[in-house]
């Protein structure tokens, strides 16, 4: 009992990270088309820039201006580099991205190094939350959570309860609808693109002390963060909530599990075959298996759910 | 009927160049690591001209293909230590075959998957596999070899007159001889009906359907064959080094196939053949002169994706459209679009200069503090303790970037009254 609580509030708030992340690659997704590669950059980016300001002002203004300052170096990109590009379509948008992650890493080391920098989580929120068992739960995983059903209320009410959501959901279906009535696409385009940066640079601001701030942290996340987008299924935010929360679930479950194949037939009592006992996979543990299960999980979904669990159309 | 003769004239020049080249490359940088860098790009041109039966022939983005290339290798060093015990009766020239055979092996089972989906749907489930496999490569230490990987010894048995596979050089041609195979067969390929299903299927799938070919069939045949040729450059990798790693099957080298293919120009058949060139020098060749390699390999391929996105092949045909164009105009005629592109190209060096400057300055300051502050370049000391060296250098690159901006729309008009399309590699 003691070890299912624990093990699910850990499942929970890391979960709740990677929707941070997820959100703004699917915020970015379902309004341009576009699979933004440098997402994870620009988590990177946040928790750098938040190292640096919090070192200079504190954690509390950090928490607003390097989201900001991301977001609007995001919005800068959009309207100086991708919009340039856009018209040799989406293939050519996404290997902009790509190439766009190249460069922050690289730029990111070239300002703070290749060693990983003492980005501390502030003394307000380093202690324990509560306790169970015996067991303390750190207040700053509490905090981490809060900021993520902050964000998912924000935004839940920001596209579907005001105008400036309308006219963003009215733009991704019927932009040249949009245009006609005299809006202005193209700018909506660079404020969602800038906005989805900005929610990345939050996610690091978040999990930069949560974790370790280093170069690598880009590449430690990237491919999850897709995992989780696409098993949720393209651009639905909902799906993306869901399959964040299903595989931060999965990933902390396993790694603490210590469970075989042949300890499962050990257990029900049937004697396997010498053949089988001596195979690798019939040893593995399901703790060394981890890493893969989110992959494993996204390939099972595209073959029994193309759409993804929530997804809309077909990519 | 001449027509048709002038072709495959043209054909025997551009083939009989290609294996000349290969021939004599080596005897034109015979110093130190060339033929090292050499066979390194043999090796990534096979590789880069698989990919590119997807992206470019298919259009099928692909993030997973090193799992191809790196399988391959790993069945091919497996093949060479058994064949070095005795139990496998394969002579080493036909290693890079098991790593075809390991390939194919593979790519039937990941085919199958992944190619029930076009689009990003393919590109997301190729990403998932190679993250897949590249952590099965710690799970399963038997084959993979763990941390370590595994070597082996290419030279084996009595040498085959008087070729043991021993000396570099020797690698090397047995590399250009692959490649030059796997280039005519993959030549082949596009000529093919399959290969030209492939094409229609990357245009229109929907009208492919309609006529009577199942586009998933297509893509998976395709994938099975291109998965063929990635294993044989996996061979190869794996005679050069004689070890092969977890890093043969990860996401980078995946990605880095994704970079030169683009960099060298997916939409032509030769392309990918300069982007392995280009991209192996970045890589590697840069890499021993600069810690700043990736940013310039990111750039590179930034630059190539906003202005040429026909890569260096587009690059090269335009180029040769100009030249064909002041021929026919005459020399004098053309005085002003030759003195324009002088000047578009001065512009770029300005650009390329500045930018290079501040980038190895900044290295030098941030990364490289302990090697203190002056940086060789091309003969040039810069002082990045100094005020004077930034100022300069970001002059240099704003100078250039306004002059070409300027330049360019008038290029682009000057080219399009010769009915050369839109401007030369812009």
């Amino acid at each position: 009992m003691e070890f299912t609580l624990i093990t699910l509030l850990n499942g929970l708030s890391y979960g709740l990270l990677l929707f941070l992340l997820s959100a703004g690659l699917t915020l970015i997704f379902s309004m341009m088309g576009v699979l933004n590669f440098a997402h994870a950059s620009f988590y990177m980016l946040g928790a750098y820039l938040a190292y640096a300001i919090s070192s200079h002002t504190g954690y509390w203004t950090a928490l607003f201006m390097a989201p900001a300052l991301t977001g609007i170096l995001g919005a800068a990109i959009e309207r100086f580099g991708l919009r340039a590009v856009r018209r040799h379509g989406h293939l050519a948008e996404l290997l902009f991205t790509f190439g766009l992650s190249y460069l922050l890493v690289e730029f990111v080391q070239l300002a703070w190094g290749r060693a990983a920098v003492p980005y501390q989580v502030p003394a307000v929120l380093d202690r324990p939350l509560f306790s169970l068992y015996g067991t303390t739960f750190p207040a700053y995983r509490g905090f981490m959570m809060l900021v993520a059903a902050l964000m998912l209320l924000s935004i839940y009410l920001l596209l579907k309860k005001t105008r400036i959501g309308l006219v963003i959901q009215a733009a991704l279906t019927h932009p040249h609808m949009v245009e006609s009535l005299g809006h202005d696409v193209p700018r909506v385009t660079m404020l969602v693109f800038g906005g989805g940066c900005a929610l990345a640079g939050l996610a690091g601001v978040i999990g930069g002390n949560a974790f370790v701030t280093e170069p690598a942290m880009a590449a430690a996340v990237g491919s999850i963060i897709f995992v989780v987008v696409v098993v949720g299924g393209l651009g639905s935010l909902a799906g993306a909530f869901i399959a964040s929360l299903l595989i931060g679930l999965l990933q902390t479950f396993a790694v603490a599990l210590d469970f075989s194949l042949a300890g499962l037939l050990q257990a029900l009592g049937v004697e396997a075959p010498q053949a089988l006992t001596r195979l690798r996979l019939f040893k593995l543990t399901v703790a060394e298996v981890a890493p893969i299960l989110p992959y494993l999980l996204l390939v099972i979904v595209m073959l029994l759910r193309p759409r993804g669990l929530l997804g809309v159309r077909e990519s | 009927m001449t027509r048709i003769s002038s072709r495959s004239a043209g054909n025997v020049l551009v083939w009989g160049g290609y294996a000349f080249a290969l021939l004599v490359a080596p005897l034109l940088f015979s110093q130190g690591a060339g033929l090292s860098i050499l066979s390194q790009m043999g090796t990534a041109m096979v590789f880069a001209l698989s990919y590119n039966m997807l992206l470019g022939q298919g259009g099928m983005l692909s993030f997973g293909h090193a799992v191809y290339s790196g399988l391959g290798a790993y069945t091919a060093i497996h093949a060479l230590n058994l064949a070095a015990d005795g139990s496998l009766p394969l002579p080493v020239a036909l290693v890079p075959l098991a790593g075809g055979v390991g390939g194919v092996a593979f790519g039937l089972v990941f085919a199958y998957i992944s190619t029930r989906k076009s689009g990003t749907g393919f590109a997301m489930i190729t990403l998932g596999m190679v993250e897949l496999v590249f952590a099965s490569a710690l799970m399963f230490p038997g084959f993979f070899g763990g941390e370590g990987g595994i070597s082996g010894n290419r030279v084996i048995g009595a040498p085959f007159f008087g070729i043991s596979f021993g000396p570099q050089i020797e690698v090397y041609y047995l590399i250009a001889a692959w490649l030059f195979c796997c280039s005519a067969a993959m030549y082949g390929f596009t000529r093919t009906p399959l290969g030209r299903i492939l094409n229609a299927v990357r245009d229109n799938p929907q009208r492919a359907e309609f006529i009577g070919y199942d586009p998933r069939h297509v893509r998976f045949l395709t994938l099975v064959l291109s998965a063929f040729f990635a294993g044989v450059s996996g061979g190869l990798a794996a005679l050069n080094f004689e070890i092969v790693g977890a890093e043969n099957i990860g996401v980078a080298r995946s990605a880095g196939v994704l970079l030169f293919c683009f960099i060298g120009g997916i939409g032509h058949f030769f392309g990918p053949l300069l982007g392995a060139v280009a991209g192996v020098f970045l890589t590697v060749v840069l890499s021993t002169y600069t810690g700043a390699w990736q940013f310039y390999l990111g750039a590179v391929f930034i630059l190539m994706v906003m202005c040429a996105p026909g890569g260096l092949a587009g690059i090269a045909s335009r180029l040769l459209e100009l030249l064909q164009a002041v021929c026919r105009e005459g020399f004098a005629a053309s005085a002003g679009l030759l003195g324009l592109w002088a000047a578009l190209a001065a512009a770029a060096l300005a650009i390329l200069a500045g930018t290079v400057m501040l980038i190895e300055m900044l290295y030098r300051r941030s990364l490289a503090a302990a090697d203190g502050s002056t940086v060789n370049l091309f003969g040039v000391l810069l002082d990045a303790a100094r005020p004077a060296w930034w100022i300069f250098g970001t002059i240099l690159l704003a100078a250039g970037a306004v002059a070409f901006m300027r330049l360019l729309p008038g290029f682009r008009r000057h080219c399009d009254a010769l009915g050369l399309g839109s401007g030369g590699g812009a």
